[in-house]
């Protein structure tokens, strides 16, 4: 269980998010791809609180929680953004009768 | 003795006549307009008054030196504003506010009811407040300021009448054409101002006009500053800008289709203020002229080639004012070969007693259609019984014009002939019998179509005027219709004969008064004398004008020539009974050669212009605006328009798309800092 | 120490094989399932990293509340069974991520990380945990924390004391943010007030 370890499992579940939020045209799906890489990105964010020195060690030991403050910050985030991500879900099925993000191109050229 | 101040007065009180008429009169008091005549004629009475003082006070004083005001120092030379104030100029001042105020005293008549009264009173006043700053400039930028104030002037007078476009197109046509030769003026100016540098090693302001003709003389002690070929293209330049001015042969066009604007006007351009304008330029840089021989054999012939030229199609015109706009051109012609052949007095003397007579056979014209409402002679006659006073004055100028002894015409034509047979020492001789010639056939000319008019004009029976043109014409409105409407065969009104007495007697008299042949009160040759006085003490030599002695063979001759061409118009005229078309009809293609004014109108217009001008210069810019510049234009809004389509395919409005641009862009910037590392 | 590593690699087989299953599963709401299993298996990972207020906020929110409000939104959809189809991007997506994932563990690996030093270990974890559990004395003096002020400054630097201590102008920032995204979604979800349609 190193380091290194956590970094290398949270990078595959951003790539999978990744791929998820690039390829699928269902837009939950894409909005469920999206949390995964917030998920993953916050695993990042702790595993390096609990494992790396922060440069103000010596000064505040509270510094080690640095990592976990921007986790709760980046979840707040998260809350928001699905809050609004299925409003804008319900206006675009509501005007399209069809969550399929390839069938939204009203802003084409 | 004259002060400086009063002599600015000369040029300010018709300025400001013109900015009171312009600014006060026409905005807020327009209804009462009279004001603004009454106005002018009490400023250029003044001037009047002003102007005999001063030039008594040269009389007596010769010249009058002032201090110019220093206005701008360029380069080596200085503009300034100053008064030059010689013999040359003191007659000019007599002669412009003189023959100007006459004519605005007519005009209060003759303009009465005119919508326009007060714009027309403006701008005489401004016409003549520019002849006369011209007349007074010391300087040469000074001179063309007023130079090109006065075309200005003369643009907006005549196309007085703009809502009539035969005016707007001939206002068009003099201001172009007098454009053209202003650009010749202008080089010489230019040049001038190159050489400022050298003028100022000399001591000498390239700008100021007596330093200009110091700096052309040969035997100056500084050595001369202008010479040999520079100083005839300069002389050139400036005779340019006269010519446009004087309507001299081949920019003499405008000058005729000058007569849309009010007849006053036209007497005003033709005696005191345009055209006068022209040969007072060329007098002004006599001394400079006279030592280019080359530039003097150019003005010479090109004056006597006027004319002659000018006469023949004097001969055939209908319409009054044609046949006299001829005439003056002709006339200029005499006094530019004057000038060419060196004869600078008889040349101004020539410029005074044309001045009257012009002046008088204008406003005769302009009192005949006052009363018939035409200017087409065709559809006058046996006006002599209905205005009489008309008759003798039209009559008295008529033959002044002609140059019978003892009117003043004949006094300072003979002057001329004689001083063109007798020969300058500059020119070669040929040219001065070429020129002899071409003035004695003017002669006869001249005295031909005068007498022609005046026939044609008060002899014989009426032709029904105004009202019988336009039902035989059938057209809207001939020229000149609109000043005065239908038939009203009446003499004019006191306010427009009596200017036309007063030029009378000075049409007649002023040959005795101006220069008496024999000692009479006056001195004898005094006008010829004090001119080339005044040239003499302003170049500090002496040996300008030796009067020329009164010939009674040369008299004899140019009499004979004027009496033969008075016959000839008599025989052929007072035969003719009723209408019937024109003796002179029978000449066939050389009538109509005349008539259409040797073509060479239809040559400017059709060919130069039309032509060369429209299809040629502008045909090619416009190909060239339309393929090279569109083109160029096109091709790059063609480029981007299709680039633009090209591009918004890769817009299809899949945001996945966008991203997955973005990831790319992403993983690229990472990859790039990694392998910096 | 063996425990744990079984437990991570038992959790981390877990979340990457229902993360694949949230992106490829056809049917939507097994992907939402799924999507709650990745959620759970990274509440572990906050555990084992000794993050437990973190865990437990992972559970109660995104297991809570924005795994269910996918659940909701996936049920008022249409095309639940087969709903989750791949659009044309697939290569060029798989690609780029397979790419990432090469550079990022590339960088994981290869970076010379700059540990915590063996000797705060205890202090830092008992700082770490300090927001979920009460820190008695006795606690302090087992893991070495001896000195009354090194007592003090622990006890006082928990995730809450940050929160409205150093961190309170993004707390802030965050709390309007959230406001107006709630603001926002009713706005967007609200009936159209012209079609009264929705």
């Amino acid at each position: 269980m190193s380091f290194e370890a956590f970094l290398i499992v949270a990078a595959i579940l951003f790539c999978i998010g990744l791929f998820g939020a690039l390829a699928r045209r269902n837009v939950l799906v894409v909005l469920m791809s999206i949390e995964l890489m917030f998920n993953a990105v916050n695993v990042t964010l702790v595993a390096m609180a609990k494992y790396l020195a922060p440069a103000a060690l010596q000064d505040d030991i509270s510094s080690v929680l640095t990592g976990q403050v921007f986790a709760v910050f980046i979840v707040t985030v998260a809350a928001a953004e699905i809050a609004l991500g299925l409003g804008i879900v319900f206006a675009m099925y509501r005007t399209n009768e069809s969550v399929d993000l390839t069938e939204a191109t009203q802003l084409r050229h | 003795m004259i002060t400086e101040a009063l002599i600015w007065a000369i040029f300010l009180l018709p300025l400001g006549s013109f900015a009171f008429s312009a600014l006060v009169v026409r905005p807020f008091f327009n209804r009462y307009s009279l004001v603004s005549g009454i106005v002018t004629i009490g400023a250029l009475g003044t001037a009047f008054a002003f102007s005999i003082w001063t030039l008594r006070s040269v009389i007596v004083h010769h010249d009058l030196n002032f201090e110019p005001i220093e206005w701008l120092e360029v380069g080596g030379a200085t503009i300034e504003m100053g008064l030059l104030i010689d013999p040359l100029t003191a007659i000019m001042l007599v002669v412009v506010t003189g023959v100007s105020l006459l004519v605005q005293s007519y005009s209060l008549g003759y303009m009465e009811g005119d919508k326009s009264f007060c714009r027309y009173y403006s701008y005489m006043s401004l016409f003549t407040a520019a002849m006369l700053g011209l007349v007074l400039a010391s300087n040469i930028i000074q001179l063309y300021v007023f130079w090109e104030l006065v075309g200005v002037s003369s643009y907006l007078l005549i196309g007085f009448w703009h809502e009539r476009p035969a005016a707007a197109a001939a206002a068009k046509k003099a201001f172009i054409i007098t454009r053209i030769g202003d650009v010749g003026f202008l080089i010489a100016i230019l040049y001038l101002f190159a050489k400022a540098d050298e003028f100022a090693a000399a001591g000498l302001n390239a700008f100021h006009i007596p330093d200009i003709w110091q700096a052309a003389q040969p035997e100056a002690a500084l050595g001369a500053v202008l010479g040999g070929t520079a100083l005839t293209w300069l002389a050139l330049g400036i005779f340019a800008g006269a010519a446009g001015k004087s309507g001299q042969f081949p920019l003499h066009a405008w000058l005729p289709d000058a007569m849309e604007g009010p007849t006053p006007v036209s007497a005003l351009i033709h005696a005191a203020t345009m055209v006068a304008a022209g040969v007072f330029l060329v007098a002004r840089f006599f001394p400079v002229f006279e030592h280019s021989a080359d530039a003097m054999m150019v003005v010479a012939l090109v004056g006597a080639f006027t004319a002659v030229f000018a006469a023949t199609m004097g001969l055939v015109m209908n319409d009054i004012k044609r046949v006299m706009a001829y005439s003056t051109i002709s006339q200029l012609g005499y006094m530019m070969a004057a000038l060419g052949l060196g004869l600078y007095a008889p040349a101004i003397f020539h410029l005074v007693t044309h001045a009257a007579f012009k002046a008088l056979l204008f406003l005769g014209a302009g009192s005949v259609n006052h009363a018939t409402g035409t200017f087409d002679m065709r559809y006058m006659g046996g006006l002599r019984r209905v205005m009489p006073v008309t008759y003798v004055l039209v009559l008295m100028s008529g033959l002044s014009l002609v140059g019978i002894i003892p009117l003043a015409g004949f006094w300072s034509k003979d002057e001329i002939l004689l001083g063109a047979w007798d020969g300058s020492s500059v020119l070669d001789t040929w040219v001065n019998r070429v020129t002899f010639s071409a003035l004695l056939a003017g002669v006869i000319m001249t005295a031909f179509y005068t007498i022609r008019m005046i026939i044609l004009t008060f002899h014989g029976e009426f032709r029904g005027g105004v009202e019988t043109e336009l039902m035989e014409k059938a057209q809207t409105v001939p020229a000149g219709a609109a000043d005065h409407g239908g038939v009203h065969l009446h003499e004019s009104p006191l306010v427009m004969v009596l200017p036309m007495v007063v030029l009378g007697i000075a049409a007649v008299a002023l040959g005795y008064l101006a220069n008496p042949q024999w000692d009479m009160g006056i001195p004898k040759h005094w006008i010829t004398g004090f001119l080339a006085d005044g040239l003499g003490a302003a170049l500090g030599l002496e040996g300008h004008g030796e009067a020329l002695e009164f010939s009674w063979w040369m008299a004899l001759v140019s009499t004979g020539a004027a009496l033969a061409g008075v016959l000839l118009a008599l025989v052929i005229y007072l035969r003719r009974k009723g209408k019937g078309a024109d003796p002179l009809e029978h000449a066939g293609p050389l009538h109509t050669l005349l008539a259409q004014k040797y073509y060479v109108d239809t040559l400017y217009e059709d060919v130069i212009v039309r032509k060369g001008f429209f299809k040629v210069i502008a045909g090619t810019l416009d190909w060239i605006d339309r393929n090279l510049v569109d083109g160029i234009v096109d091709l790059i809004g063609w480029f981007f328009r299709n680039i633009g389509s090209a591009i918004g395919k890769f817009q299809t409005g899949q945001v996945q798309a966008y991203a997955t641009g973005i990831a790319f862009g992403i993983l690229a910037i990472i990859l790039a800092l990694l392998l910096a590392q | 120490m063996v425990v744990q590593d079984v437990v991570f690699w038992i959790l981390s087989v877990m979340a990457v094989c229902a993360a694949l299953g949230v992106v490829l599963v056809k049917d939507l709401f097994r992907a939402a399932l799924l999507l709650i299993v990745v959620f759970m298996a990274v509440a572990g990972f906050f555990v084992l990293l000794s993050a437990e207020f973190l865990a437990v906020v992972q559970v109660l929110i995104y297991v809570g509340a924005i795994a269910i409000l996918i659940i909701f939104a996936v049920m008022l959809t249409r095309d639940v069974q087969h709903g989750n189809l791949p659009n044309r991007l697939q290569i060029p997506a798989a690609v780029f991520a397979s790419l990432l994932l090469a550079v990022l563990v590339t960088v994981a690996v290869d970076t010379k990380w700059d540990f915590l030093p063996s000797e705060q270990q205890e202090r830092a974890e008992l700082v770490q945990t300090s927001s979920v559990t009460t820190l008695s004395g006795d606690v302090l003096t087992d893991s070495g924390v001896t000195s009354p002020d090194d007592q003090a400054e622990v006890q006082g630097s928990g995730l809450a004391d940050l929160l409205i201590g150093d961190y309170v102008l993004p707390f802030e920032v965050v709390s309007v943010l959230l406001l107006a995204a709630l603001i926002g979604a009713l706005a967007l979800v609200r009936p159209d007030p012209g079609t009264g349609r929705g």
